[in-house]
């Protein structure tokens, strides 16, 4: 038997020799092996309520993933936690064309019905628990500060670490339910103070309130995998309400996509700055200046992969992560304005807005649903990766304000401001 | 011939072609259409990787400082191994990250088929990652050395 160096306590050990079963012990060689790549000496128990899960999606090419749940399933080897899972792939109410639902339905997700029938037998919260953004209110899966997680999806991990102080690291797919499985996970990384620690100070000197999924690129593309602290930003934000909240949600996607951030320190903000201030900044960090010229320099170094970069968008995709329901209603007010200042009724750009099904549920019981809807945008769960992630969508000249989505397929990243002037003037993207 | 040493991540010999990537490899942006739309030459779809978009990955010794991105990552692995889609080895300069690490540990736990070996090697140096270059021959062997000729 292969002998390791981590701890474990008696119970772990009998799991490990297969004492509950074959699977198990896989399941726990696994998690040990990954924990002692990165120094890990004992596992931590997961102490949060609810897991999330990064895999959603019923994509026949994840065979793979599926067998091994069948296998987990099979020996009784389920989630001991409930869990939220990343969004649905596929809604009716996006605008997709006829070869496009014959893929999707036929093809990419033809596994979608049989996988969300796993999730609800190893231990998904509620049949809607699909978003990304599951530690919103509405979703009602949000960790405090100091409990220790076994998460996945880099926008939520970033954010549970970050504006929540919870611990978790990058755990990947496959990983994030074996934590669960077992009720533990191995201790290192940013589940450890000094992992928790800044290797880079971010000083923000811009003229103004930054664009969160640019500046989360630009730093998220410099410091990599590293913690930084970010001072000169609470200038901007104030303090930790929901605006705040939002910023920090989409901030955070962009550090954790274009770079591997998985906890970023706000200074004034979030809640270790706050409590423990620079005593977090580790002796000899680097520091990164950011200024408008900087941020103008990120920006114009996007490569755009449509085919005909003169091409008028036919689709633009707002909310990848999800929206919060303080984005649907400002959202909603400036699209209003937008195309009154146009002189137009509804959207000239086919456009969708993407948020959790239970902030879907609160908007729509709000006076701006209704508002919303005559605009003409669409309000929609779904992944507005999966969407993009096949031939016939990757032909389409679609926008976004999402340097996620910008990152992982051919949509063309414009600010906030430029989205909105699209989506309500029309006009051909240059 | 050079020689650099690093650790043993996943165990395994093999001999391939270089593929080099100076920055991060983002696994979901570089793997997801090669799984899903059956290209088993598993071609770099990651549009922001200019050292790999558009090259053959599958087969290769693919050469790196880290992988970056979304958590599916070491899912992805997983199923590029599993599918016979994976790169011949991954040979990283830096200590592997944690995305990269669940889908070596995955696939070496989890799947027996020896046509889903992925050797894979970290803390190569930064020397290696500036003398390797593409269509060099690598050789890996079972004790995380690896030439370079």
């Amino acid at each position: 038997m292969t002998q390791y160096n981590m701890k474990l306590t008696a119970e772990q050990q009998a799991i490990l020799n297969g004492e509950k079963g074959e699977t198990l012990a896989k399941v726990m060689e696994t998690l040990v092996r990954y924990g002692e790549l990165f120094g890990a000496q004992s596992m931590v128990p997961v102490t949060s309520r609810y897991n999330h899960l990064v895999t959603s999606f019923g994509l026949k090419a994840l065979g793979p993933v599926y067998r091994l749940m069948d296998q987990l399933i099979g020996t009784g080897a389920v989630s001991a936690q409930q869990f939220s899972a990343d969004p649905r792939p596929l809604d009716k109410n996006v605008p997709s064309s006829f070869l496009q639902n014959i893929v999707f339905d036929h093809f990419m997700y033809s596994r979608q019905a049989d996988y969300e029938a796993q999730l609800q037998k190893l231990g998904l919260m509620d049949q809607d628990a699909f978003t990304c953004a599951c530690y919103m209110d509405e979703v009602g899966n949000t960790p405090a500060q100091g409990e220790v997680l076994s998460w996945s999806e880099s926008s939520a991990v970033v954010y549970a670490n970050s504006v929540l102080g919870a611990r978790c690291n990058r755990n990947s797919g496959i990983i994030d339910l074996m934590g669960s499985v077992v009720g533990c996970v191995p201790c290192f990384g940013l589940l450890t103070d000094e992992g928790r620690r800044a290797k880079w100070i971010v000083e923000i000197r811009t003229s103004k309130k930054p664009e969160a999924q640019l500046l989360g690129s630009a730093i998220g593309m410099k410091v990599m995998e590293d913690v930084p602290y970010i001072v000169g930003l609470d200038r901007w934000l104030g303090t930790l309400d929901d605006t705040a909240k939002t910023y920090l949600k989409d901030f955070g996607a962009a550090t954790a996509s274009n770079g591997a951030v998985g906890l970023y320190h706000v200074e004034g903000i979030t809640p270790e700055a706050v409590q423990q201030g620079r005593a977090l900044i580790e002796p000899g960090a680097q520091t990164y200046v950011i200024d408008d010229a900087e941020l103008q320099r990120v920006y114009d170094s996007y490569p755009v992969v449509w085919k005909n970069k003169a091409a008028k968008p036919k689709l633009c995709f707002m909310g990848c992560p999800h929206m919060s329901f303080e984005q649907l209603t400002s959202w909603t007010e400036k699209v209003e304005a937008g195309l009154q200042a146009a002189g137009r009724s509804r959207v000239a750009i086919p456009t969708v807005f993407t948020a959790a099904p239970a902030v879907i549920r609160r908007f729509e019981g709000t006076p701006w649903a209704a508002r919303l809807k005559a605009t003409g945008v669409v309000l929609s769960y779904i992944c507005p990766l999966m969407y993009m992630n096949n031939p016939l969508s990757t032909a389409m000249p679609v926008i976004t304000s999402s340097n996620k989505l910008r990152t992982y397929t051919s949509a063309r990243y414009y600010t906030d401001d430029e989205i909105l002037e699209q989506i309500t003037k029309g006009g051909n993207a240059q | 011939m050079k020689q650099f040493k690093g650790r043993v991540v996943a165990p395994g010999t093999v001999t391939a072609p270089a593929l080099v990537s100076h920055g991060g490899l983002n696994t979901l942006a570089s793997f997801q259409k090669a799984l899903q739309f059956g290209d088993k030459n598993a071609t770099c779809g990651d549009q922001n990787n200019p050292d790999l978009y558009g090259k053959q990955m599958a087969g290769k010794a693919l050469c790196l400082p880290r992988t970056i991105g979304s958590t599916t990552g070491g899912l992805v692995l997983y199923c590029a191994c599993s599918m016979g889609r994976q790169p011949a080895c991954m040979l990283f300069s830096e200590p592997i990250d944690s995305l990269a690490a669940a889908g070596a540990v995955l696939a070496d736990v989890w799947l027996d088929d020896a046509a889903a070996a992925m050797p894979v090697v970290d803390s190569l140096g930064e020397e290696f990652l500036s003398c390797v270059k593409d269509g060099m021959t690598v050789t890996v062997r079972e004790n995380g050395l690896v030439e370079v000729d």
